[in-house]
């Protein structure tokens, strides 16, 4: 019995430090940060089901907006946040179209 | 037309090209005076200028002055700015307090912070002050962020094309606002777009050359740094109609300091911002508020007139700060 669940807390841990090492935990929320007119992470991989949090850190006013129309904030000020969650697998370009020069991608697995 | 430039150093010892630093990085007042296509710089705080006897009006057959604000981003609360309504209504009070009343006053955009109608009812309560009772407008981004525009043409929209472009003559110039903050494309800049540049190609239609053109626009129509998204994607399409006139001066704001080019009979030329400054190019992580000591703040903000003398095809354009001491603050800067 031990050594099962010593087993069971291997195989967890290995597929945890896979997962983390790939992307993040399907089913978690990941943050973006908006700094100094950038996303950071810039692009950003997870597995299908993560919510993506964006917080803008700025003095000024961004958005999030997918340029496929799939996801957009209303204006975030200051300390503002916007939440997504990516159901499907895909590739989703984003921009802030008050600033269209930040751009971001989210790779959803 | 053989075209050269006459540096006028107002004895202080700054060559032209560390006068432009100045002015660029410092937001120091300048004036431009364009007359028979020879183009004059001098820093104002010369007592002949600023009793305004170079190009007087009134002893060249006519002419007149309007002003432009640009940036009051109503709402911004934060630092190095906490009270932009008052710096608003100082820019107000130097016009008010002009020798020469302005025609009219142009506002370059980001009127507000974040298009919320109370900032708006703010400015248009503040702007009553003004003693020139018309006021042109052209959106910036911060002025269109709730709908897409929506609200700021109900306010400002009356006499406008499309998203709120337009234009009228007074007294022999052409004026031209433009708005290039909507349908702005991922990765991208400034634009126009299609439908306004048509309307443009179709408005200079049958303008004499000779017809001094003053354009106006938030972003800037000349490309200033793209990593900041300081420039307009389709502008040259538009300088490409402007080009066989004599005098065109594009005025924009969005950049929060002064900044002049000139290429061929086009002057560009960029306002400081009433509420707060930015960065100079490239000089910090983004184009964020720059955050300054309080006794900075006001000789990087200020206001902008522009002069036209009838018959000299004179357009002079003097930038002014919102502090005393202009002059010694572009001889620091020029260190």
């Amino acid at each position: 019995m031990k050594k099962i669940c010593a087993g069971m807390v291997m195989s967890a841990l290995l597929v945890w430090v896979a997962m983390s090492l790939a992307a993040e935990p399907r089913g978690s929320v990941v943050k973006v940060k908006i700094d100094n007119f950038s996303f950071s992470p810039q692009i950003l991989t997870v597995p299908a089901g993560t919510t993506v949090t964006w917080t803008n850190n700025d003095d000024v006013p961004h958005t999030v907006v997918s340029t496929t129309k799939k996801f957009a904030s209303k204006v975030m000020d200051t300390d503002d946040q916007f939440s997504f969650t990516f159901s499907d697998p895909g590739t989703f370009d984003y921009y802030c179209s008050v600033h269209p020069h930040m751009t971001g991608k989210v790779i959803v697995q | 037309m053989s075209r050269r430039i006459v540096h006028d150093h107002n004895h202080d010892g700054i060559d032209r090209r560390g006068f432009l630093e100045c002015m660029a990085w410092v937001g120091t007042g300048v004036l431009y005076t364009m007359a028979g296509g020879i183009l004059r710089s001098e820093t104002i705080g010369s007592p002949a200028l600023d009793a305004g006897r170079r190009v007087d009006p009134r002893e060249s057959g006519g002419g007149f002055t309007f002003a432009q604000i640009s940036d009051s981003h109503i709402g911004f609360k934060r630092e190095p700015n906490t009270d932009v309504t008052a710096t608003l209504q100082e820019a107000i009070a130097r016009i008010n307090a002009l020798p020469e009343t302005p025609d009219f006053v142009i506002h370059t955009g980001d009127i507000t912070h974040l298009s919320a109608p109370s900032e708006f009812d703010t400015v248009d309560q503040t702007l009553k002050g003004l003693k020139p009772k018309q006021v042109f407008y052209v959106p910036g981004e911060h002025d269109v962020l709730a709908d897409e525009g929506k609200s700021y043409l109900e306010r400002y929209g009356k006499g406008t094309m499309g998203d709120g472009w337009l234009s009228f003559d007074h007294k022999g110039v052409h004026f031209i606002g433009l708005v290039n903050v909507l349908n702005m494309k991922a990765g991208g800049l400034g634009l126009l777009g299609s439908d306004q540049l048509e309307w443009l190609e179709k408005d200079l239609e049958g303008l004499p050359g000779s017809t001094p053109i003053v354009v106006f626009a938030h972003i800037p129509l000349w490309t200033i740094y793209p990593d900041w998204g300081w420039g307009t994607d389709d502008s040259e399409q538009a300088l490409g109609y402007l080009r066989r006139f004599g005098s065109v001066t594009v005025l924009n704001g969005h950049i929060h300091q002064t900044m002049q080019k000139i290429e061929g009979n086009i002057t560009f030329h960029t306002a400081t911002s009433t509420a707060f400054p930015q960065p100079r190019p490239g000089a910090a992580p983004g184009p964020g508020p720059l955050k300054v000591p309080q006794e900075q703040l006001r000789s990087l903000l200020g206001l902008t007139t522009v002069r036209y003398v009838q018959g000299s095809s004179s357009l002079a354009i003097i930038d002014s700060t919102l502090a005393d001491g202009v002059a010694k603050s572009a001889k620091e800067g020029n260190r």
